[in-house]
């Protein structure tokens, strides 16, 4: 579903990532891992073109990005920090996407994370009044809103109380059930354990691996996650 | 597009500014032309204040405006809609606003006091401007990462074409005076939209005797149907130009 060929992006002096090609098929669950500045997040955004970049190219469904920009119709995306217009109500913000999105698809639209955080009786509030962990709910409840077929989370639950989060985990469940899509990045690896199917590992804005969780286990020897990334980590 | 543009404008005039412009342009206005016997003098100050007011306030306000959208563009930016649709939605929001603050504050008290042909060209030009300066703000705007820079850059841009451009004109004439520069002249002031504004506006007064020879050169030229249609087309070139760069800046910006 997403094929990444060859990508560079430079900022400046840094290489924030170096030919990094990377295949993503449908269905599957990926934890995107590896050290802060590794360009995990680089790499979401060019995906959802708000990073131009410099060479290679990537195709979502076999659209080169470049040139389409109705593919980003199907995905969700949930930013690391998510950004508002300060000044507009979260009701105004939810209204805003939905007359942006939802009529030209037609979708049926997944209320379930709006009313499961109950952001309803947020409606009236101010987005510059909310605190970080509110703004994470309404992302992640934008993020699924439109029952996208990729999801793409940046740092999902950052932010969010314990409660929240597993509201949240459990909702990735269900859509990875559906046969979604769906690329996490996340520091916390104790909670992607059961949720993804595959790794990516990124250093330095390369490709370190890209294997299926079972295979990693095995060839680290390890039966959880985080134990297993350590090992990673270590030997390099 | 229609959607985004309602965003905008809805969100435009939930800030009071423009309403105190809207507002502040009105009362200037009417108080020129009571203060003047002459609704045609009333005129010729009513132009000096827009060439100096309506470019500052369209090329500030859009480029702040522009600045604290940044959250506002990055949200849309990752929903489906082309960049080029967001940025044109956003000079559409912001010009028209602009510009409809200018006819009802400007246009009101010109269409009770001068509804002749020289009133409707002077708020043709004053629409001009503002749209024009709303370009610019919008080039200036998307080249900066910084908003103070970018705020100044906008201050120092206007400056530049109320004063600073004017000086170095001067400066050209009074040095080259032993040569006959007045064509020249013509061909310069098509550099400064406001340089041409202000022409345009005294020719059509009748008070371009006021200006000398020169005034008689730019009678010859601007007074003409060619000249007044090549002027109006490079007005409006100088509205398109700073966008369709800015355009072409913004689709490879990275947000």
């Amino acid at each position: 579903m997403i094929i990444a060929n060859n990508v560079s992006k430079q900022f400046g002096s840094l290489k924030a990532l170096n030919n990094f090609s990377v295949t993503c098929n449908k269905g599957e669950c990926i934890a995107l891992i590896g050290p802060n500045g590794s360009g995990k997040t680089t790499f979401i955004k060019t995906i959802l073109g708000m990073v131009v970049c410099d060479s290679g190219f990537v195709t979502v469904n076999g659209f080169n990005i470049k040139n389409d920009w109705q593919y980003r119709s199907n995905i969700g995306y949930m930013p690391q920090t998510g950004r508002y217009p300060e000044n507009m109500t979260i009701g105004q913000v939810l209204e805003m996407m939905q007359d942006i999105r939802g009529q030209k698809n037609n979708l049926e639209l997944d209320e379930d994370l709006i009313e499961r955080f109950e952001i309803k009786s947020l409606l009236n509030k101010r987005m510059r009044t909310l605190s970080g962990g509110t703004r994470q709910k309404i992302s992640a409840a934008l993020a699924f809103l439109f029952n996208p077929e990729l999801l793409i989370l940046d740092e999902p639950t950052a932010g969010l109380d314990p409660l929240s989060s597993e509201i949240l985990k459990e909702k990735i469940i269900e859509e990875k059930k559906k046969g979604k899509l769906i690329l996490i990045t996340s520091h916390i690896l104790s909670e992607l354990d059961d949720l993804v199917t595959q790794v990516i590992y990124m250093q330095d804005g390369c490709l370190c691996f890209h294997k299926t969780i079972e295979q990693l286990k095995e060839d680290t020897g390890q039966t959880k996650l985080a134990k297993a990334i350590a090992q990673v980590m270590l030997n390099n | 597009m229609k959607k985004i543009i309602k965003y905008v404008i809805i969100d435009i005039l939930r800030n009071k500014i423009i309403l105190a412009y809207t507002a502040f342009l009105l009362v200037l206005s009417f108080s020129i032309f009571s203060l003047e016997d002459n609704a045609a003098k009333g005129l010729l100050g009513l132009l000096n204040i827009i060439l100096i007011i309506v470019p500052l306030v369209s090329i500030v306000f859009s480029t702040i405006y522009v600045y604290n959208s940044a959250e506002f563009i990055e949200l849309l930016v990752s929903q489906p809609l082309k960049r080029r649709t967001i940025w044109m939605s956003l000079f559409s929001g912001l010009s028209s606003s602009m510009v409809l603050a200018f006819l009802v504050g400007a246009g009101i008290p010109v269409f009770i006091y001068q509804p002749d042909i020289t009133g409707v060209m002077m708020l043709l030009i004053g629409v001009l401007l503002s749209v024009i300066f709303v370009a610019i703000a919008m080039l200036a705007a998307v080249k900066t990462r910084d908003k103070a820079k970018g705020i100044g850059i906008a201050v120092l841009l206007w400056l530049y074409f109320s004063l600073l451009f004017d000086g170095f004109v001067l400066f050209l004439v009074f040095q080259f005076s032993d040569y006959p520069v007045e064509k020249m002249m013509v061909v310069v002031s098509m550099f400064n939209p406001l340089d041409l504004a202000r022409i345009m506006i005294l020719l059509k007064m009748d008070v371009s005797a006021l200006m000398g020879y020169t005034g008689a050169v730019f009678k010859d030229f601007f007074g003409t149907g060619i000249g007044m249609l090549l002027s109006f087309s490079v007005l409006l070139l100088w509205s398109i130009l700073p966008v369709w760069f800015s355009i072409r800046k913004f689709n490879t910006k990275d947000l």
